[in-house]
């Protein structure tokens, strides 16, 4: 089987500082990785790489495309990049201002991809939304409501909404948890892992909570310092961490 | 004639002009920027139109100057009053006889010849602004071809009133390939933008110039469940019964008393000449 994401010796510095160095791995349809460590550690450095928003200095980001099959999309021409990221490839912010248009209302933001590529149907739009909107647990009859309106919680469901409106095969998701309550995150946690395991998405989860990756991830990858430590199953390497910084990852989780 | 050079601007400047003009032409709908200058008028009173009506008038030249499809007005009056003083050209209030018609956010009602020049005052060029602020992005967007933005404000439009309810500055697609602002012209004079005369749009604060050539496809973005009209108040003239003619409402009293008039009134005087009247018109002596 072709991996769908192929990732060979990855290297961004910000001058003489490490970003990340020599990161390789395959990802494979339906799977789900999860990149932890640190603040620092480059793990958000080494998504933007992969999702075309930063250049990587050295390496290979091959993506295994709809038409062509792999290319590399670090070499890929511009509206190549750009026309991916929209329709193959979905990206989840951390704060969902950042990855939702705040003056445009909740139907608006979920339509915009679908009129990004070609759709010119009201009708089908709308009808859209509102389908994607009862799947990520949101009213609706709050279709016509802007963002600003919105709870956090529900602000990041409907970024997950709006991103996975044109069927995406990978998703990059950057601390989808971060900055929500407890409850709100299991809800969110849920519902991600029902629409992974749903439309087969494979996904690349940049975390610090062990928690959310256990929950969600197949596949953990540790980062310290702009490397990779340690790579295995994510149970594999929780109950078992072999590199010390892993350990001491794993041992500062607070036990309630 | 005054101590100023032709029509204003130094003839560096001028050419600058052209150069961008016949760029714009070159590339139908696409923004060139060019290096506006101060004119001894304050920006959003067609500081852009200006400068250009000054890099394409010849001696020989007609010129009329429509405000809002009027020749009478302020702005109108002001800007016809600078050319003839600093250029010496002939002016019209008469559609058929300019060469040369600068126009702020109305289209004349009479059909344009290929002998025509039409100049629209344009305040804002970039017809996604409002959505996307990042000049460096929309760049990329024109360039890419990434207008599906474009139809999120449509489709914020018919998600509020129920109708694509933008009835003014109605974004357009040039010959297949630039959305482009038409300027504020109201959506019943877009499908006019197909003419035989060259469209020339000039943007002064926003130092960029783009061009319509003749005959270039022009069309108004909409939904296939939605489609484009073009939309007028439903009364005919009240002063000469046009009813194809775009129309002002007067408020006449504060009892509810109102009329329509052609917001063209070079079209409305030359019918109320020909003997038509409408239901307030009064019998031509």
């Amino acid at each position: 089987m072709t991996p769908l994401l192929h990732v060979n010796s990855v290297a961004k510095r910000y001058g003489a500082h490490i970003g990340c160095l020599d990161v390789s791995f395959d990802l494979y349809p339906g799977e789900v990785m999860g990149i932890v460590g640190e603040s620092g550690s480059g793990k958000s450095t080494l998504l933007n790489c992969l999702a075309g928003h930063l250049e990587p200095d050295e390496g290979q980001v091959v993506f295994d495309t709809r038409q062509n099959g792999p290319q590399d999309t670090v070499t890929m021409s511009e509206p190549e990049r750009r026309l991916l990221s929209r329709t193959d490839w979905a990206f989840v912010h951390q704060h969902a201002r950042d990855g939702l248009r705040m003056s445009v209302s909740a139907g608006g933001n979920i339509g915009e991809r679908l009129m990004a590529v070609g759709d010119r149907h009201y009708g089908r739009i709308r009808a859209a939304a509102v389908d994607w909107l009862d799947r990520v647990e949101i009213a609706e009859d709050r279709v016509d409501d802007r963002p600003t309106a919105f709870s956090g919680g529900m602000q990041q469901r409907l970024q997950i909404a709006r991103n996975l409106v044109t069927g995406p095969r990978l998703v990059f998701m950057d601390e989808p948890t971060g900055g929500l309550d407890v409850s709100v995150q299991a809800r969110l946690l849920d519902l991600l892992r029902g629409l992974v395991r749903e439309m087969g998405l494979s996904a690349i989860i940049v975390t610090h909570d062990l928690a959310v990756v256990r929950l969600l991830a197949d596949r953990l990858m540790v980062m310290k310092s702009g490397h990779v430590v340690e790579t295995g199953l994510t149970d594999q390497v929780l109950d078992d961490p072999q590199h010390a910084y892993t350990q001491l990852l794993v041992s500062s989780v607070l036990q309630v | 004639m005054s101590d100023y050079n032709f029509a204003y601007l130094d003839e560096q400047t001028k050419r600058m002009i052209r150069r961008a003009i016949l760029k714009g032409l070159a590339i139908p709908g696409y923004q060139v920027p060019f290096a506006s200058r101060e004119m001894p008028m304050p920006y959003g009173w067609g500081t852009g139109g200006v400068q250009v009506s000054a890099a394409v008038l010849t001696p020989e030249d007609c010129f009329k100057v429509i405000d809002q499809g009027a020749d009478d007005t302020t702005n109108a009056v002001s800007i016809r009053k600078f050319f003839e003083r600093t250029a010496g050209v002939a002016t019209t209030e008469e559609t058929e006889k300019a060469s040369i018609i600068q126009t702020r956010h109305r289209i004349p009602e009479a059909a344009l010849r290929e002998d025509q020049i039409l100049v629209y005052q344009v305040p804002i060029p970039e017809p996604l602004r409002f959505l996307e602020p990042r000049e460096t992005e929309t760049r990329k967007m024109h360039a890419l071809e990434e207008y599906g933005l474009m139809h999120v404000k449509l489709y914020e439009d018919i998600s509020q009133h129920g109708a694509i309810a933008t009835s003014y500055a109605y974004p357009v697609k040039v010959e297949g390939r630039y959305v482009m602002d038409p300027s504020p012209i109201p959506k019943f004079d877009n499908p006019k933008m197909e003419m035989a005369a060259i469209q020339l749009f000039g943007a002064g604060r926003e130092q960029r110039i783009y061009a319509v050539p003749p005959h270039t496809r022009v069309v108004s973005l909409d939904f296939e469940d939605y489609p484009f009209e073009a939309a007028k108040a439903d009364h005919a003239c009240d002063l000469c019964a046009a009813e194809d003619s775009y129309l002002d409402e007067v408020i006449l009293d504060d009892a509810g008393g109102r009329m329509f008039v052609c917001s063209d009134t070079d079209y409305c005087r030359s019918r109320r000449d020909a003997g038509h009247v409408g239901r307030l018109g009064e019998v031509a002596a």
